[in-house]
């Protein structure tokens, strides 16, 4: 099925201010589309962590959306260092995030786990060098 | 609970939205860990909060977050007021310390109920 939306964000590296943008326009577009409210607020989630995670540990990257008639697909990725060790980066309180960004209120290892369970699929591309790709789907009520 | 008896249980300065004070506010979140309140917080209208940046106004917009408290007397700037003005999102401040905000707001029957964090 073709897609009926099809949208591309930059992330900017290092913007701790306009990180969020992406996923705030994503929410946005899924309100007026009136897609189910709880979808929403996961769909944000999801998307909000891995957005952040491109700010903090991949040097920015970019967002393509693109939105069917009964789902959304969002792919996050970054030309940052990558992950070497998926596993451990998948379990909750581990974290690389330093200090400057705790002290922002982030960083706790608490994110792709929170993508995880937020979102309908979830799929984690990385190797260390070549980046990181951040796979979410989410399925609208029908 | 009104969000206008809130105010003035806690003396707030009100910075954004002031005409959203008959929001009805059910229960809150007290954390200054933005990733906690990511990965906990349920159905908060409030979240109560120590930290001071633009994350925390966008981590409210995508948990459906009405209210934000900032305690300890901290006061957001006016490029955090813009934005919360942007998202519709009530800005309030208070002197007191966030054990006594959440002590006060308790109290008076707002509970922590739609979350596990704080």
């Amino acid at each position: 099925m073709d897609n009926l939306i099809k949208k591309k964000y930059e992330i900017p590296a290092n913007d701790f201010t306009a990180a969020g943008e992406a996923s705030s326009n994503v929410r946005r577009l899924l309100d007026q589309l009136g897609v189910t409210p709880s979808i929403v607020k996961r769909t944000s989630i999801a998307m909000y962590e891995a957005e952040l995670n491109a700010v903090i540990h991949g040097n920015g990257g970019k967002a393509l959306v693109k939105i069917y008639e009964d789902r959304i697909a969002i792919l996050i990725y970054d030309g940052g260092p990558g992950i070497e060790n998926i596993e451990l980066a998948m379990k909750e309180g581990y974290s690389t995030a330093p200090d400057s960004i705790r002290e922002m209120g982030f960083g706790a290892g608490m994110g792709l786990s929170n993508i995880k369970k937020n979102a309908d699929e979830f799929i984690l591309e990385s190797e260390a060098g070549k980046g990181t790709r951040v796979y979410i789907t989410m399925y609208f009520d029908l | 609970m009104i969000l206008s008896e809130i105010v003035n249980l806690l003396n707030c300065q009100v910075h954004t939205c002031g005409d959203k004070l008959d929001i009805m506010v059910k229960s809150a979140c007290g954390a200054d860990l933005m990733s906690d309140v990511m990965a906990f917080s349920k159905e908060n209208a409030m979240l109560l909060t120590g930290l001071i940046n633009p994350q925390v106004i966008r981590t409210a917009e995508m948990l459906d977050i009405q209210v934000i408290v900032f305690v300890r007397g901290k006061k957001p700037d006016s490029g955090m007021c813009e934005l919360a003005g942007e998202k519709g999102i009530v800005l309030l401040s208070t002197d007191l310390p966030m054990f006594v905000s959440c002590g006060v707001l308790y109290k008076a029957g707002v509970t922590g109920r739609g979350s596990d964090c704080g």
